[in-house]
């Protein structure tokens, strides 16, 4: 048998030694709260949230933007909070799941009409990816109010969901959307 | 005791077959769920692992200490320094049939696929881990690695395990029905269907994990883990650290999806525990998706080679099936690399009256991540074979595609098949009608016409099967699984405020069983949902039992709860009769309470009966025992329940781009009594979108060199809301006789029957082509292909 030797991507043998990273104060507006961070500059917003400021309700699913697990909104977009510095977010509105409900401490009768309509629908068995496609369809829908049901899949299809099968997502998207449209005050001047 | 004798007030509300809103969804949409991720302790470390570069090889020297210099990385270690001891399944089968091979929780002295975990490297945080696995050094001898099943096979084949001779971990051949030869050399028509499935990932969104610390007060490690199967996890993990049992506890919290990949035990997790009981501090692990998509569990890739033998009007007469299994490097623990090739050889007859059968099923070793089960296991696989043969054997036949399933589906039940296997009822031929008949009359045939009279590409499909749920441990013993599971045991306790909670044995990780296990107790109970609590995925706090896979966790735990509950119930008759002095059957349950028979509006609450089990057991009669417990078991002594159905779609084939849309998706399914309907069609949505997923986009790929160039959601293909149509689906109930709620699992069924409609629906499409594809995935490349063979074919002339 024929054997070749081959080291790993080590660094090489002449390398600097590592130096702790330094850390760096930042202010972050979440859920309408200031709060204060001081870390190192290289983490995500996705991982600040989540184990700076312990709101785990984002989650991360790739660390790579392709699964929207860890969608939550910036200045009112929808962005991909892996792919984002905190330090980037400084000076933003950022907006997480746990901003979605009024009293946020996960009683049914607390839950907003977007995971409502989710509940009804059937629209998560695991709910990791749930609280990326609520916050990515709360942005959506206030930006396209108006939006049909294509309109609404092609924005579903921005996140990845491994339980539904997407049908009850856009459904229940659309049924929110529906809802809120009916109780527009221009909605019932129309008819 | 029978069902039902506790039953519910005539009249009074059921909750079984109702789909009442999630217990678990307010948490889940609100973001306050605790997934392990979301689990900080004091002092808690962070794990990463260090991992081969090479598919094959010995390991000639591993050097960490620059990785101990890192900022950050409070430690480093080897299988040297850990000295766990190795993961080991096994079949109790002869050695030609089966070869027991160990999988070291982290590499030894040999690594056998790019991306085995050779060193465990942990941090004051994540960031720190990675920069401490970039300074490892770790020098390899490479061996060539076996990247095919074909070449781990051939001849003079590089050994993946010395012990295991031609690669080979499993080997066997069953059901050589007697004269088998003579009934193919007599037939008709013999049809073959070579065909190969592309390794996928089950891909739970949430990649594996683990916390694990030492509790000094308990004297016990304590292992949060998100495992569809905490007890074996807890068995392994007290093997391997060399704990007792009652040392180990593992807990599992929320769950992001599992679909078999997290119902074996990870040597991750087992070595996060090891670095913790090392440390005596918290350490953490999490799984990143690079490592998810290419070292950890895979499942899928296999190859058929199959005949079978027709007579003149469509009937089927035999089936020669020959099955090798691309398992990878080890055999995943409980299951062993058998998982594949034994359900396939096993049950590959499926729907159908086959009266011949010889099946040859092998499980091979190659340099890739191993394999584990994956909802469905090989069902969607031979199914897609068996569908494939029908139709072909109809076109060479020149039969309705549908008319030649009619001809040989199993319509009288209880059916004992030439597998040995006695198929509960079911509803195989009455999906397939009603299923065919949803899409004529949705106008599909007519619309297909018109598009091949404008030359375009439309084609239907359909897939007809069963999918066996509630594997007890006689249908696990027939495996020969060294350890069988099957059975589950659950506690009913009712508090002095006359609630109750329920233990399980299964793991619900998306699958509801905190809604749907308490409607089943309410009803046995004529409790209110609200009053009835399940707990789970504790090996501290719920009764041993072997967690959630094979569609076993409504039909086996939730008989179970239900016994347990029948039990408690009757602790709450007892008790009434002893006051009211009257025979026990003279009571019965309902809306909270016991009441008289004979005198309906006689009758004691529970929390008044709660009060005085606890809180007055002064009062109680001498035979009664103070407080409220139950417990039972529930096992399954037969073969276990078949739910069935039949899936048929409509697709149209773009001839510039290959691409394949799916313009209908009708699902017509029966799974015995539906507990939660709205429950049981998101197990069927979702397990569709996973087998499209299988037919059309995912594949597992490697290079020469065994390495893998799938490893981001970039190059692994997962569908979205473009790709997955919505799906119509349709009911039918046969419940099953011997469960306790009449249900059969619905767990896998929408992936077992979307691969083989897809891909028969793809070949209608092409049928003006002639061109027929049998492996999966169906690629725009083969897709274009295929519609220009001719051109190709000119062209490389």
């Amino acid at each position: 048998m024929t054997t070749h030797s081959r080291p790993t991507d080590a660094p090489a043998a002449d390398a600097p030694a590592p130096e702790a990273p330094e850390l760096q104060l930042m202010v972050l507006d979440v859920n309408g709260e200031r709060h204060e961070v001081i870390t190192e500059p290289r983490r995500t917003l996705v991982d600040v949230l989540r184990h700076e400021l312990r709101l785990t309700g984002t989650h991360v699913g790739c660390e790579h933007g392709i699964c929207g697990a860890c969608t939550v909104l910036v200045d009112d977009r929808p962005v991909r909070a892996c792919l984002m510095f905190a330090a980037q977010a400084e000076g933003a509105r950022i907006r997480t799941v746990e901003s979605l409900s009024a009293g946020s401490c996960g009683r049914p009768d607390e839950l907003g009409d977007l995971q409502r309509a989710f509940r009804e629908r059937h629209a998560l068995q695991c709910g990791f990816c749930t609280p990326g496609f609520l916050m990515l369809a709360e942005g959506f829908l206030a930006e396209r109010p108006d939006a049909d049901r294509e309109q609404i899949r092609e924005a579903v299809a921005a996140n990845l969901c491994r339980c539904t099968g997407y049908q009850p997502i856009v459904e229940a998207i659309e049924q929110c959307a529906a809802a809120r449209r009916a109780a527009r005050p221009d909605a019932r001047k129309e008819k | 005791m029978t069902r039902g004798e506790n039953g519910a007030r005539q009249g009074e509300g059921r909750l079984i077959g109702r789909s009442v809103p999630r217990r678990e969804d307010p948490r889940l949409l609100t973001g306050r769920g605790r997934f392990v991720d979301d689990i900080a302790l004091p002092g808690m470390l962070h794990a990463q692992f260090v991992r081969s570069t090479v598919a094959h090889g010995e390991i000639t020297a591993i050097d960490l200490s620059a990785v101990r210099a890192v900022p950050g990385v409070v430690a480093a270690f080897t299988a040297e320094d850990l000295k766990a001891g190795d993961i080991i399944a096994r079949l109790d089968r002869p050695p030609q049939e089966f070869v027991t091979t160990a999988m070291p929780v982290l590499a030894r002295d040999r690594v056998r696929y790019v991306g085995e975990p050779v060193a465990i490297v942990v941090a004051r945080d994540a960031y720190a881990a990675e920069d401490g696995i970039e300074a490892a050094r770790v020098r390899y001898a490479v061996r060539p690695p076996v990247t095919s099943e074909a070449a781990a096979l051939a001849d003079g084949a590089p050994l993946v395990h010395a012990e295991a001779a031609r690669n080979t971990l499993v080997d066997v051949e069953l059901f050589a029905t007697d004269g088998i030869d003579e009934v193919f050399a007599a037939a008709d028509r013999v049809v073959r269907v070579e065909a190969r499935t592309g390794r996928q990932n089950a891909l739970p969104l949430e990649t594996r994990g683990a916390v694990a610390h030492w509790d000094d007060r308990e004297e016990q490690l304590v292992l949060h883990t998100c495992t569809q199967v905490p007890h074996q996890v807890r068995t392994v993990a007290s093997r391997c650290l060399r704990l007792a049992e009652r040392a180990v506890r593992v807990v599992v919290p929320d769950m992001g999806g599992g679909f078999g990949l997290k119902c074996v035990v990870g040597r991750e997790e087992i070595a996060a525990a090891a670095a913790a009981l090392r440390l005596r501090r918290p350490v953490k692990w999490i799984e990143d998706r690079k490592d998810a998509l290419s070292a950890s569990f895979l499942a899928r890739e296999q190859h058929y080679d199959v005949r079978a033998a027709f007579d003149a009007n469509g009937r089927i007469l035999a089936l020669d099936a020959d099955v090798v299994c691309d398992m990878g490097a080890y055999s995943c623990y409980p299951f062993t690399a058998g998982i594949e090739p034994l359900m396939a050889a096993a049950e590959m007859p499926g729907v159908y009256t086959v009266p011949a059968y010889r099946v040859r099923g092998r499980a091979v070793a190659t340099n890739k991540a191993p394999s584990a089960p994956y909802r469905g296991v090989s069902r969607p696989q031979y199914v897609m074979v068996m569908e494939r043969l029908f139709e072909r054997a109809a076109r060479e036949l020149d039969l309705d595609p549908v008319e030649i399933r009619r001809r040989n589906l199993i319509t009288s039940f209880p059916y004992t098949g030439v597998n040995g296997i006695t198929y509960d009822p079911g509803s195989y031929r009455e999906s397939l009608d009603l299923c065919e008949r949803t899409l004529r009359a949705e106008g599909w045939y007519d619309r297909q016409r018109t598009a091949r009279a404008e030359g375009r590409h439309v084609g239907i499909g359909y897939a007809c099967f069963s999918e066996r749920t509630g594997y007890g441990s006689a249908a696990f013993a027939q495996r020969k699984m060294a350890v069988v599971p099957g059975f589950d045991l659950s506690e009913a306790r009712m508090d002095p405020s006359g609630a109750v909670t329920v233990t399980t044995g299964t793991m619900s990780h998306g699958q509801s069983h905190e809604t749907t296990l308490a409607q089943i107790v309410a009803d046995e109970l004529g409790l209110d949902l609200d009053k009835v609590r399940l707990h789970q995925g504790d090996t501290d706090r719920v009764p041993y039992g072997w967690g959630t896979f094979a569609s076993r966790s409504v039909a086996i735990g939730g008989s179970a709860v239900r016994l347990a509950a029948g039990r408690l119930g009757d602790k709450l008759r007892a008790l009434a009769a002893a006051r009211w002095d009257v025979p026990v059957d003279r009571t019965a349950l309902g809306r909270g309470e016991v009441f008289r028979r004979d005198d309906p509006d006689t009758a004691i609450g529970y929390v008044e009966l709660a009060e005085l089990a606890y809180l007055r057991a002064d009062l109680l009669p001498k035979d009664i025992e103070p407080g409220l417990t139950a417990t039972a078991s529930f096992d399954v002594f037969n073969d276990g329940t078949f739910s069935n159905a039949t899936h048929g779609t409509v697709v149209e084939l773009a001839p510039d781009t290959g691409r394949v849309e799916i313009l209908r998706y009708v699902c017509v399914e029966d799974c015995g009594v539906a507990i939660n309907p709205q429950v049981v069609e998101g197990q069927c949505r979702g397990g569709i979108a996973q087998g499209i997923a299988g037919a059309l986009f995912e594949r597992v790929t490697y290079d020469a060199q065994g390495e893998p160039s799938a490893t981001s959601f970039m190059d692994y293909k997962v569908p979205t809301a473009h790709e997955i149509p919505d799906v119509a689906i349709h009911h039918l109930q046969t419940p099953c006789a011997f469960t306790e709620t009449g249900a059969k699992g619905a767990g896998e069924g929408g992936t077992i029957g979307a691969p083989a409609a897809v891909l028969n629906a793809v070949n209608d499409a092409l049928r003006p082509t002639g061109v027929e594809l049998d492996d999966t995935p169906i690629t725009p490349e083969t897709v274009h292909r295929a519609l220009h063979r001719r051109h190709y074919q000119e062209s490389t002339r």
